[in-house]
């Protein structure tokens, strides 16, 4: 794979995700992340993604995409029916966040979960020092025109895993051209989680 | 290959085409329908194509609506009346025919030159008409798998159909899942539900009340006209949308001034009586229960098109358009879940068209886009871009 224009969090998920495994992309876009794990990983992919743009788009690199909600995607598949469940970049703009990790909990055996850290350094000095909402370079919106509707932290994350029993299987801490190992609720511009409730 | 030309939309053509017919079930028992009556000899009227390559993989079946008929694309000869679907079967078009080998056949029960209630019963001589039994979408289908064994085609690369093309492109997989490789079904749904039945009711109703009907044995004095042109005048109205009426017609006049009298004063009505005048010459009215009533019965929900527990190799793209109030866009989702639910790749598009269910005729730029694209993958693999 050419990695040098890829971004940095779609490296990593596909470094995590094994050849030849069933995967869900929920938000998939135009397919930039699902395109090379079909084309170098033989994987069978599935997306769901709303914008009629994107769905042309992902068709013409030959992928099988859904025109839907996210929320409304779920319900009808079967328990397991994915290896991984990916929701990259889109779960923070999901008003029933809680409901729809449920969900690809219940349908995927591992959830891969990507999500800007609002409490990068930055954004805290934004607030702090300029009393500003943060704009960042993972929270690029100003405050009126954002389709992010949930503002989360790494910490946070870790805290809903902790209380809702979920397993953590993998965390990666993104900067913003390299792998962030020290205090990445401080200095992590994005996160990758992978998590799973299946033992 | 050169990627703009192929993404363009051109005005190329098939050109001149004619009707080729093939004839089963001559002698014997004939087709058995699903109503436990049998039909025969069964005949269908069809056009291909493109070339059948070698192996006979290309081969793609384009499946007609209520009204349609195995012309679907290019001109017959000294006639410039285009095939129902030219501006997506064709050279470079999305059903490529510099590639793929385009077959559609008349269904059973028209009148464009298959066996229907206006053909010559052989026992006696005369049209079927009322004689003629009933048919059912898997009864069409089944006739259009003797002509595929006919032709030599083991496996079709897909079946694609709008309306009731779209339920046979259904029916295709429901019966003969092995034998189809990839589905198209646009503006469609698994079941007709009861607010389709009762349109298709009127429509019956009206032609049946009209006397000139003569409980359907009208052949040797003329069509039923004005029932026959009340129906197609409904059905007119149900394919259109509150917004592509509102742009075509809005409340503009025929003429200066209201009539004050019951003659058609807008040019809405204008439009719906001519569409009904010229729809009597072109089919019989016969036909139009005969197939009404096929549509009615149909219900493929449950486990009907894919067993429970079970899955399918045909790879599926679903297409619906938003303001299609006759098939709406929660009927082609509703097909989504239930290949959801039995792992079946598909991807399903809802297109932001405003022209109503006529969309499928006429919105042709996306699903080019999509077709092409969908049939490309399903032909060659993936190809690294």
């Amino acid at each position: 794979m050419a990695t040098e224009n890829i971004h940095l969090d779609h490296r990593i998920i596909f470094s995590i995700i094994e050849p030849g495994s069933r995967v869900l992309d929920l938000g998939c876009g135009e397919g930039d992340l699902l395109y090379p794990l079909v084309r170098d990983k033989q994987i069978r992919a599935q997306g769901i993604e709303i914008s009629d743009k994107a769905i042309q788009e992902c068709v013409k690199k030959g992928l099988s995409v859904f025109q839907d909600d996210i929320e409304n995607s779920l319900r009808e598949y079967p328990d397991n029916a994915f290896d991984y469940v990916i929701l990259n970049q889109s779960m923070q703009e999901v008003r029933k966040a809680d409901y729809v990790i449920d969900e690809a909990l219940r349908i995927g055996r591992k959830v891969i979960i990507g999500f800007p850290n609002f409490a990068y350094f930055k954004s805290r000095f934004m607030l702090f020092f300029q009393g500003r909402s943060p704009v960042t370079k993972s929270l690029p919106y100003l405050w009126y025109d954002t389709p992010n509707v949930r503002f989360l932290s790494i910490t946070d994350f870790n805290d809903f895993c902790d209380r809702k029993k979920i397993r953590i299987v993998e965390a990666h801490y993104l900067g913003k051209k390299t792998i962030v190992r020290i205090l990445p609720n401080l200095f992590a511009l994005n996160a990758v989680f992978v998590i799973t409730n299946k033992h | 290959m050169n990627k703009k030309k192929s993404e363009s939309i051109n005005s190329n053509s098939v050109g001149v085409v004619e009707t080729q017919y093939y004839t089963y079930a001559k002698h014997g028992k004939g087709h058995k329908l699903e109503s436990g009556e049998t039909l025969g000899p069964v005949t269908l009227a069809y056009e291909t194509y493109g070339k059948l390559n070698k192996d006979k993989s290309n081969a793609i079946l384009a499946l007609h609506a209520l009204s349609g008929d195995s012309h679907a694309a290019g001109v017959y000869k000294g006639e410039d009346n285009k095939g129902w679907w030219d501006d997506m079967i064709g050279p470079d078009k999305a059903f490529d025919t510099n590639r793929y080998f385009v077959i559609c056949s008349n269904v059973i029960g028209g009148c464009k030159g298959s066996t229907g209630p206006s053909s010559t019963n052989p026992a006696t001589g005369k049209p079927y008409a009322l004689d003629f039994p009933f048919i059912t979408i898997a009864d069409m289908v089944h006739a259009q798998r003797h002509l595929i064994d006919y032709l030599g085609i083991e496996k079709l690369l897909c079946v694609a159909g709008g309306s009731m093309g779209g339920m046979q492109v259904l029916q295709w997989v429901a019966s003969y899942p092995d034998r189809v490789k990839a589905a198209i079904p646009i503006a469609t749904t698994l079941k007709h539900s009861p607010q389709q039945i009762a349109f298709n009711d009127v429509i019956r109703q009206s032609i049946m009340s009209d006397p000139a009907w003569r409980e359907g044995n009208y052949y040797e004095y003329g069509q039923p006209e004005k029932g026959l042109s009340v129906a197609r005048m409904i059905g007119h109205i149900t394919f259109m949308s509150d917004q592509s009426m509102e742009k075509k017609f809005s409340r503009r006049l025929k003429k200066d001034q209201f009539s004050f009298g019951f003659d058609p004063d807008f040019e809405v009505e204008g439009y719906l009586h001519y569409r009904g005048a010229n729809f009597v010459k072109r089919f019989d009215a016969n036909s139009y229960l005969y197939i009404t009533k096929a549509i009615d019965y149909f219900d493929l929900s449950g486990s009907r098109l894919i067993p429970a527990g079970k899955s399918i190799d045909v790879r599926f793209l679903i297409i619906s358009f938003k303001s299609d109030w006759l098939y709406p866009t929660y009927q082609s989702q509703d097909i989504v879940s239930l290949l959801k639910r039995r792992h079946v790749d598909a991807t399903y598009c809802e297109l932001s068209s405003t022209y109503g269910h006529d969309a499928f005729l006429v919105e042709i730029e996306e699903q080019t886009t999509l077709i092409k694209h969908f049939l490309d993958k399903t032909f060659n693999g993936y190809m690294v871009k």
